[in-house]
């Protein structure tokens, strides 16, 4: 609804409008996959997944689970008759395994059984024989043997050698950084229905409905005009259903082709956690050499990524890690080398910031390390090396930063936080203190938005007007919680002059917008906003001329407005319409009410092979503040406090963005603290439940939370309604409960010496940190 | 048959499997798909529901206790006699009830997936006979057990104090009931202007005849004795069967290993495994005790258990699990079970009518085996109660605060006369095979001061005697360093206090 006030409608834009399922998700009618009404008939898939990491199969005996009860098909390599590759750039997922395995928990075969629970049964009932290798699964072996799924790529600016050699400082340091499961609460699952024409329609939780649509149309050897997707909401993705929401989709596809029925594909809990990719574990080294006052000179850095067997998106993950480990800093000579580390694990995928965290942890562990040197305060060490205005603004990928925020947020954030004071108050109490130190820390965030691959950077939407004066949208973007869909809403609303309520939202399908992109990068409200924005204009101007005509007057004299249409005529005649009026007029007189609109994101362009360009629109900016207590005797940290100031442009819908705020730092410190992933030595994931993966709790959330909008501050760049994405960058907030964490850590030896400490901060990870900084300091 | 409330309408089932769960019946059977799997072991709470059983109130009338469960390792037969209430059921046509408005209000949703769990578990809290300062002291432990992946916990905690406020605002949802404006849709009176608590009344009567009506007849293997007796013949003849308690442990064997279990003996109507008896200083409990009963009692009783009945599980697990499941699974990991051994617990066994009583030390005897033979049970659990110049101590430790393992779980008691520590107990868990005490410590500690000399002793020895493992949760060094750690941490506090 929109915000009433004086008996007036004020603008959408900018109102903290409530998520447009949000009764129907307290209610529990919100619909997802698994909820819609089976039909009769209905098959339900369990995949039988590898028990080893690396090796041959033999023999793969499945009479047992073919005869096993509620059985009706069973699907394996053999069976495929068309495409056999489901990955989404290069080649490299099979659908199901041939006779290579190459990670714990890789796709053998499927079963189709009448319930989800004889299906699962019955995969149990398998006789696999392998021919075991021994698998690759760290990333420092598979450097050592330059096993790489994409060849290395670099980044150059200046001479960084000749800068390091020249430095004053010098100092070189590596850090490992733990990976990331997604733990979306609905799993991957889809279901499928064959159609007369040999093709399917597809309902399915997944944040890019045209891959899906295309890679199901290449299993079934169709044309994508045969496969529609559709997606209403996900239970949560984080981009963990971006390419690995196709499996489920393909195999409900393809046995509903074969059997004639309708099959759902859920996974389980464990089949979800060990089959699908997760964000990608780090290796960062770095060389850095800067003066006496902090400032760098040059910086050298090499980031490896355990990609795990194949490609999927790791060369643009690894990219984006490379295009941010300068986070907000300008580096005058740097060199970055990306690697892309082959491992037998799973085959990591896009997670929220999409490499992103993973590079700007590089940069401010440097950072960290060089206040550690000079003896100076972190924050101190930030500001001196931020991005200027006027020069020392160009990154190392020769992109000119414009309209940077970072030092306003900072400044004020150090204010409101008053940070100096609390490191003063937190000094003295590490000196009293014996077992129990605090940290704090300031850590700032620029992320750059668009996908770096410049032809996604398009969108499509379809709006309907029925005559009796409602609308439908239609838009590419997928909803997964982020409010993308009620912030289209109220942008069509606004144009429009019309109440939200009189406008549908619809599932997202490939049948009504074409050649769509994933919902992803946090382009989601960029891109598809203003497409919706331009469906909306066209059939504004359509409506618009109609009047113009009935009535004998200009544009000017027709104002949309209010949730009704008034034309005052050059006698000062007044006429309003409603919209059932004026919808039913239009189409009395038969003008078309339905349009399309389109957009794609101009300004941008990038060489990869120079490594030159400008990747991105525009930067989202951010900083936040966090003070931790941890307890040396346990390695257990607590968060006391987190001051967080965002940059959301103008923000469309302030409560949904600090709703993305607020769940992007809480997701971002899980990674950090204690979400650990575990493989044993023969590459089994033995996390694989939240009995045994952990992420946040309501207990972990901060004690004390200050989360606020940089205000008046409309984005540069000519975005809807000058807003600014905010899905990703807030995850990488959470930098600055790792980085407070070092920094209580460091207190235990006055922090003259630099501790090193690996991420996730798990308290064995603290108390180990801790364990070696006593060890140093006697 | 299994009869029970769904909602306001009285189910009468025969099961299918005696292994059924909650979820299964509401999602596949009812085809309500409000409540959700988010991973089918009872670790995420998006299935979570509530039940409400029939209490005497102590003026002698009767009510309705309601407790948030977990539906995806509850089975159906574990429902006879109690009222199944859903996430469908709280509103009232288009007014939805105050912690659905409250989430509503401060955008506590946003996929919305783990709502329905969140809204059952506050709905539980809500309808606790408690001052509201006090139900907003509890919201943490209340939804420990629920997780979001996206909003970060914060507005979902500002809606449940939102939705705990509103129980005293005039003009309430209450008082719109009381009124007659609202209808109570989880409770129901012959008269239709009752108010909120009449109506629950009424239905606590009918679920206290419907679960004192004569036994149930097994169907599809699903058992549930009525008397010890009854239950002693039952196991001796079939000791195949799987006893439930709670069930949080055993249904992870239907959820996650996919095992059609033979048959099941509910013993939760059996009156002898339900006792609970205090004296000075014993604790007796049958081992039918929820973990919640049983953590309430010793919080009580013994200050330094506290911490456990905020880090033990979750609320849902909590108001399930039992004490005798604890024991009867025998992890090395299960949270009472140091507590136990440092409190010289023992067990009460029992085969057909023979009786055996086994002082907790000799119990466990491997990874998940104890000396239970086939066919005999746990009936009651003992334990001594530390007297008010002990020092009792226990510390959990795991990777995150709310529902997770512990990496170690330290437990211990020192009586003290005259300043020196006598009859020592310190007990571990997740630092061997089974729970242990660590002798050698307690050797090291016996007779001393309990001071800083005794306890450099103490973790000495301790390095000797334990030899924990590596696995997802920690580290052996970790385990071993935390685990001599927590003899200082019991130190520390007894100086700070």
């Amino acid at each position: 609804m929109t915000v009433k006030s004086k008996n007036t409608i004020i603008s959408p834009i900018g109102s903290p409008t409530a998520h447009d399922s949000a009764s129907a998700h307290v209610t529990g009618s919100a619909r997802y996959v698994d909820d819609i009404a089976p039909a009769a008939g209905q098959l339900h898939v369990a995949i039988g997944l590898s028990s080893i990491a690396h090796g041959q199969v033999v023999s793969m005996n499945l009479s047992a689970t073919s005869d096993a009860p509620g059985v009706i098909d069973v699907l394996t390599f053999k069976d495929l008759e068309h495409a056999t590759d489901i990955a989404p750039v290069f080649e490299g997922d099979p659908l199901l395994v041939d006779t290579l395995v190459s990670h714990y928990g890789q796709p053998l075969f499927a079963v189709a059984a009448t319930s989800h629970r004889l299906a699962c049964q019955a995969v149990t009932k398998a006789h696999i024989d392998y021919r075991e290798m021994s698998p690759e699964l760290s990333i420092a072996t598979a450097i050592k043997h330059k096993h790489f799924v994409r060849p290395p790529h670099r980044m150059k600016r200046g001479d960084s050698s000749g800068a390091l050699k020249n430095a004053q400082h010098r100092i070189k340091g590596v850090q490992s950084i733990g990976g990331q499961e997604h733990f979306y609460l609905e799993g991957q699952v889809a279901r499928a229905r064959p159609e007369e024409d040999g093709g399917v329609t597809l309902w399915t939780s997944n944040q890019n409905p045209t891959e899906t649509q295309h890679i199901v149309a290449k299993v079934l050897g169709l044309s994508m005009h045969h496969v529609n997707v559709v997606v209403r909401r996900m239970g949560g993705a984080f981009g963990g259903k971006e390419t690995q929401a196709t499996a489920c989709a393909a195999f409900a596809a393809l046995i509903a082709v074969r059997t004639g029925q309708t099959v759902n594909c859920r996974l389980s809990r464990r089949d979800d956690m060990i089959m699908t990719g997760k964000r990608h574990a780090f290796l960062n080294r770095y060389d850095v050499g800067f003066d006496d006052t902090g400032l760098i000179d040059g910086v050298e850095y090499t980031l490896a990524a355990q990609c795990g067997h194949s490609p999927d998106l790791s060369d643009a993950i690894v990219d984006r890690a490379m295009f941010h480990c300068d986070n907000a800093y300008f580096l005058a000579n740097v060199t970055i080398d990306g690697l892309r580390c082959k491992t037998h694990t799973v085959s990591n995928t896009a997670f929220r910031g999409f490499g992103g965290p993973q590079g700007m942890m590089a940069m401010e562990t440097v950072i960290d390390e060089i206040a550690y040197a000079l003896g100076k305060d972190p924050l101190d060490v930030r500001l001196r090396n931020l991005y200027g205005d006027k020069w020392r603004n160009v990154t190392p990928y020769f992109q000119t930063v414009n309209a940077f925020t970072v030092p306003q947020i900072l400044a004020q954030l150090e204010h409101t936080s008053n940070y100096r004071k609390r490191r003063e108050a937190i000094r003295t109490f590490n000196h009293s203190s014996g077992v129990y130190r605090k940290g704090i820390a300031m850590t700032p965030v620029k992320f750059g938005i668009s996908f770096t691959v410049k032809h996604l950077n398009q969108a499509g939407a379809l709006i309907h007007l029925y005559s009796d004066g409602s609308v439908q949208l239609n838009h590419g973007g997928t909803e997964m919680g982020q409010g993308l869909m009620v912030k289209v809403q109220q942008i069509v609303a606004h144009e429009l002059g019309m109440s939200t309520a009189r406008i549908a939202i619809m599932a997202t399908q490939t049948d009504k917008v074409p050649n769509t992109s994933a919902t992803a990068a946090s382009s989601g409200t960029d891109l598809n906003g203003m497409a919706a924005l331009q469906a909306a204009k066209a059939i504004k101007q359509r409506l618009i001329d109609f009047l113009k005509v009935k009535h004998t007057v200009d544009e000017a004299a027709i104002e949309f407005a209010q949730d009704r249409i008034t034309v005052v005529s050059a006698k000062g005649k007044k006429t309003t319409y409603t919209w059932p009026d004026l919808a039913a007029a239009a189409y009395r007189a038969r003008i078309s009410l339905s349009a399309t609109g389109y957009y794609r994101t101009p300004l941008i362009h990038y060489n990869r092979k120079k490594a030159k360009g400008q990747p991105f629109y525009y930067f989202a900016n951010g900083a936040a503040v966090t003070e931790v207590q941890i307890d040396t005797l346990t390695g257990e940290t607590t968060i006391l406090r987190t001051d967080i100031l965002h940059d959301a442009g103008r923000s469309i819908n302030p409560a949904i963005d600090i709703g993305q705020i607020e769940g992007g730092f809480v997701q971002g410190a899980g990674w950090l603290t204690h979400e650990e992933l575990y493989w044993d030595s023969d590459g089994r994931l033995l996390t694989d439940g939240p009995a045994t993966y952990k992420i946040p709790a309501i207990g972990d959330m901060p004690a004390e939370m200050n989360v606020a909008l940089l205000e008046n501050s409309p984005n540069d760049a000519a975005t809807v309604f000058h807003s600014k994405a905010v899905g990703e960058p807030p995850l990488m907030l959470a930098i600055s409960v790792f980085a407070a964490i070092r920094d209580a850590i460091g207190s235990l030896a006055d922090h003259k010496i630099f501790p090193v400490l690996n991420a996730p901060a798990t308290p064995e990870e603290v108390l180990k940190a801790c364990t070696r900084i006593n060890e140093q300091n006697s | 048959m299994i009869r029970f409330f769904y909602n306001q309408k009285l189910i009468e089932l025969e099961l299918s499997r005696c292994d059924l769960t909650v979820l299964e019946w509401l999602r596949l059977d009812q085809r309500k798909t409000g409540t959700k799997e988010g991973c089918g072991s009872g670790d995420c709470g998006a299935c979570t529901v509530v039940l409400a059983s029939p209490v005497d109130t102590e003026e002698g009338s009767k009510t309705l206790k309601y407790e948030s469960i977990n539906s995806c390792i509850t089975f159906v037969g574990a429902l006879h006699g109690k009222q199944l209430l859903t996430v469908e059921h709280l509103s009232d046509g288009d007014t939805l009830h105050p912690v659905q408005q409250a989430l509503v209000d401060e955008h506590g949703s946003q996929c919305g997936f783990c709502t329905p769990g969140f809204v059952m578990s506050l709905f539980a809290l809500y309808q606790q006979n408690e001052r509201v300062d006090e139900l907003k002291k509890r919201v943490d432990q209340a939804l420990g057990g629920n997780l979001c992946r996206c909003t970060g916990y914060r507005p979902i905690k500002q809606a449940a104090c939102r939705a705990l406020e509103s129980k005293d605002v005039v003009h309430s949802h209450a008082d719109k009931i009381s009124n007659g404006q609202l209808k109570v849709p989880y409770a129901s009176s012959a008269d239709s202007s009752a108010g909120e608590a009449e109506s629950i009344a009424s239905t606590a009567n009918k679920l206290y005849q419907l679960s004192s009506r004569a036994p149930v007849a097994a169907v599809g293997g699903f058992y549930q004795p009525r008397t010890v007796d009854e239950f002693s013949e039952l196991y001796g003849d079939n000791p195949h069967y799987r006893l439930l308690g709670g069930g949080t442990d055993l249904a992870l064997e239907v959820t996650q290993q996919l095992k059609d279990l033979p048959g099941i003996i509910h013993i939760g109507s059996i009156p002898e495994l339900g006792i609970v008896e205090i004296t000075d200083d014993k604790l007796v409990l049958g081992a039918g005790v929820t973990i919640n009963q049983c953590l309430h009692l010793m919080h009580q009783r013994i200050p330094g258990a506290t911490e456990l009945l905020l880090r033990f599980g979750s609320d849902q697990i909590r108001n399930q699990g039992t004490i005798g499941g604890n024991l009867g699974s025998a992890s090395p990991i299960g949270d009472l079970l140091p507590m136990l051994l440092a409190l010289d617990g023992e067990v009460e066994l029992q085969r057909r009518q023979a009786l055996r009583t086994v002082p907790l030390f000799e119990y466990f005897t491997g990874y998940r085996k104890s000396v239970l033979q086939a066919g005999e049970f746990i009936r009651t659990i003992r334990m001594s109660l530390p007297s008010s110049d002990s020092v009792f101590a226990m510390h959990k430790v795991s990777k995150r605060r709310d529902d997770d393992i512990s990496s170690v779980c330290l437990a211990m008691h020192l009586p003290q006369k005259n300043g020196i520590s006598k009859n020592v107990r310190v007990a571990f868990g997740g630092m061997a095979a089974t729970p242990v005490r660590a002798y050698g410590a307690e050797v090291a500690l016996e007779n001393t001061t309990f001071n800083n000399a005794a306890v450099v002793n103490a973790q000495r020895v301790l390095a000797e005697e334990l030899s924990p493992i590596s696995d997802t949760r920690a580290g052996a060094i970790y385990r071993m360093q935390v685990a001599q750690n927590l003899l200082q941490r019991v130190l520390m506090d007894i100086t700070l206090s």
